[in-house]
């Protein structure tokens, strides 16, 4: 479904990303794993268009998106969450959902999916007339999530859903990822939290230094002993 | 909101009517300066407060507007009114080009590329004489003998600006702007094609400003690159009308018009003759105290904190507390 084959990524002269290759498949949950600085959101933002690669390609459904401008993405059906909400803190929280379907089919559909949004997160709709900057984190991490959702993605990518959350609420927040997935669609996470997410992901691929070193299905990697030595501390 | 309403209207009516009954023409004067500023100020607001593109550049717009009136007037022969509609027209082509240099800056770097454009025309229009008369200006022949024309053309104006402004805030426009001004990247990651929309904030706040630059020349008749492309007297003048009035408010340029000209008038004039002349001196000091305290107390302006003004001063409680 996404293909991201051999991409290089530079922050002016300093290169971040070394050959990154990796596809997610239609309908499954893949997580990028690694420890800070790896290169995780690089990737997602690279995906994004908000940053180009210098050489690479990524296509999704056989759609080139590393040209296309990063207003364009979204269109395609791919939708970011990104790292740390990035929500419009002085907007209330049906302007934010609003603000993520401004587009085509999901313009159209507003309503129904805003309904959905609210059936997701029954908090989100007590408080929509609320500004979003006035929201509790856990809060706004869902509000971050409905408006991914408002788009009517196809993909998903979402960067460090669990930042700055309690234990509980990360559960939450992983089951709902759990729950989207299930719902038909893709999903691409990138997470510090290694043990949590290799235990609900399909496959993972591990990322070190902005290359991509080990690859294996969920249970592979929490096998593996490099992985069970960095990440897991056992 | 039927209050509103209702205030809105009767103040309307007292500054139609203002001119009719006081006849001072200094207290006229006073008022179309500030008019000219509310135009000014909301425009820069509208860039600058909505869509978080702070300029500190508007004297381009200003002055192009300004100059703009007076080239037609002077080289072409045709009223120096028609540069109210090509003022805006070529103050749009110049907020283009700044557009397309400094959009590529983001927050601060942005207001910096600005600044520096600024400057950069007022040296162009000091030094290209055949086409502006450099330091000698231009000099026009006022097309009215009494005030009241332009206190009502720039009464126009700026109820206009005001007016639509408003329209634009509320139409999807206005989420637009603000989505890029609390999080650009995030706005263009939903589909919002920022550079555009950055461009369209940047070309209505340029229009406005142009008209007012040229309905400048066409009021005082005399313009020089010193007075219109002037850093202090207009780029920092649009910036401190819009934060002493309220950042991203609808009427916070308008009050911060009425509170800076009345406080530049007021030094001016040493305090309307009544305290020592030096003191006339010493607005610049005045202007810095003001803004110091506004940042502290009222950083959201004197509109935007309207409700801790109430509070603080008039001890008066908020009725639906």
């Amino acid at each position: 479904m996404l293909r991201v084959n051999g991409i290089n990524v530079f922050y002016g002269d300093l290169q971040v990303l070394w050959d990154i290759t990796f596809e997610v498949k239609e309908k499954e949950i893949l997580v990028l794993v690694g420890s800070n600085g790896a290169g995780k959101s690089t990737t997602l933002k690279t995906i994004s268009s908000l940053l180009t690669p210098a050489s690479g390609t990524i296509e999704f459904n056989d759609i080139r998106l590393d040209h296309l401008p990063p207003n364009k993405i979204i269109e395609q059906g791919v939708v970011h969450v990104p790292e740390g909400r990035r929500l419009f803190p002085e907007m209330s929280v049906e302007e934010n959902l609003i603000m993520g379907s401004l587009y085509g089919e999901a313009k159209a559909k507003r309503n129904g999916t805003m309904d959905y949004v609210y059936s997701l997160f029954p908090r989100l709709k007590e408080r929509r007339k609320q500004m979003a900057g006035t929201l509790s984190g856990g809060e706004q991490q869902m509000l971050a999530v409905g408006r991914g959702l408002m788009s009517k993605p196809k993909l998903m990518m979402f960067d460090e859903p669990s930042l700055g959350l309690s234990p509980i609420l990360v559960q939450d927040i992983f089951g709902l990822i759990k729950k989207i997935n299930q719902e038909g669609v893709t999903i691409l996470l990138v997470e510090q939290n290694v043990t949590q997410t290799l235990a609900m992901c399909d496959r993972a691929y591990v990322l070190e230094n902005g290359r991509n070193v080990l690859e294996g299905t969920g249970k592979e990697l929490m096998a593996n002993d490099h992985v069970r030595e960095v990440y897991l501390g056992i | 909101m039927k209050k509103n309403h209702l205030f809105m209207i009767i103040l309307g009516i007292f500054f139609l009517i203002f001119p009719l009954v006081i006849h001072s023409h200094y207290y006229q004067h006073l008022v179309i300066i500030i008019f000219m500023w509310v135009v000014i100020g909301s425009s820069w607001n509208l860039l600058a407060g909505y869509t978080g593109q702070v300029s500190f550049g508007h004297a381009i717009f200003f002055g192009v507007g300004a100059y703009t009136a007076g080239i037609f007037a002077t080289k072409l022969g045709i009223s120096a009114w028609w540069g109210m509609v090509f003022g805006g027209f070529f103050s749009m082509l110049a907020g283009l080009f700044v557009g397309w240099v400094c959009f590529r800056l983001r927050g601060p770097y942005f207001a910096l590329a600005t600044l520096a454009g600024g400057e950069i025309i007022r040296l162009i229009a000091t030094n290209w004489e055949s086409l502006t008369e450099g330091m000698v200006g231009i000099l026009i022949i006022q097309t009215f003998k009494s005030k009241l024309s332009y206190y009502y053309i720039a009464f126009v104006l700026a109820i206009s600006c005001i007016y639509v402004i408003h329209l634009i805030m509320k139409s999807k426009w206005g989420y637009y702007f603000v989505s890029i001004r609390e999080d650009e990247d995030a706005a263009s990651s939903l589909g919002i094609n920022t550079s555009l929309y950055k461009n369209i904030s940047l070309l209505v706040s340029s229009f406005f400003t142009g008209m007012a630059g040229a309905f400048y020349m066409n009021y005082m008749a005399f313009i020089d690159p010193e007075v219109v492309f002037s850093l202090h007297y207009v780029s920092i003048m649009a910036i401190l009308v819009g934060i002493v009035g309220g950042v991203a408010t609808i009427w916070g340029p308008a009050v911060g018009a009425f509170v800076m000209v009345g406080l530049q008038e007021t030094f001016r004039s040493s305090f309307f003759g009544l305290a020592p002349k030096w003191i006339s001196q010493a607005h610049a000091m005045a202007f810095g105290l003001l803004v110091i305290f506004v940042i502290m107390f009222l950083a959201n302006g004197i509109v935007g904190d309207w409700s801790k003004i109430k509070r603080n001063i008039f001890r008066i409680k908020p009725s639906n507390a």
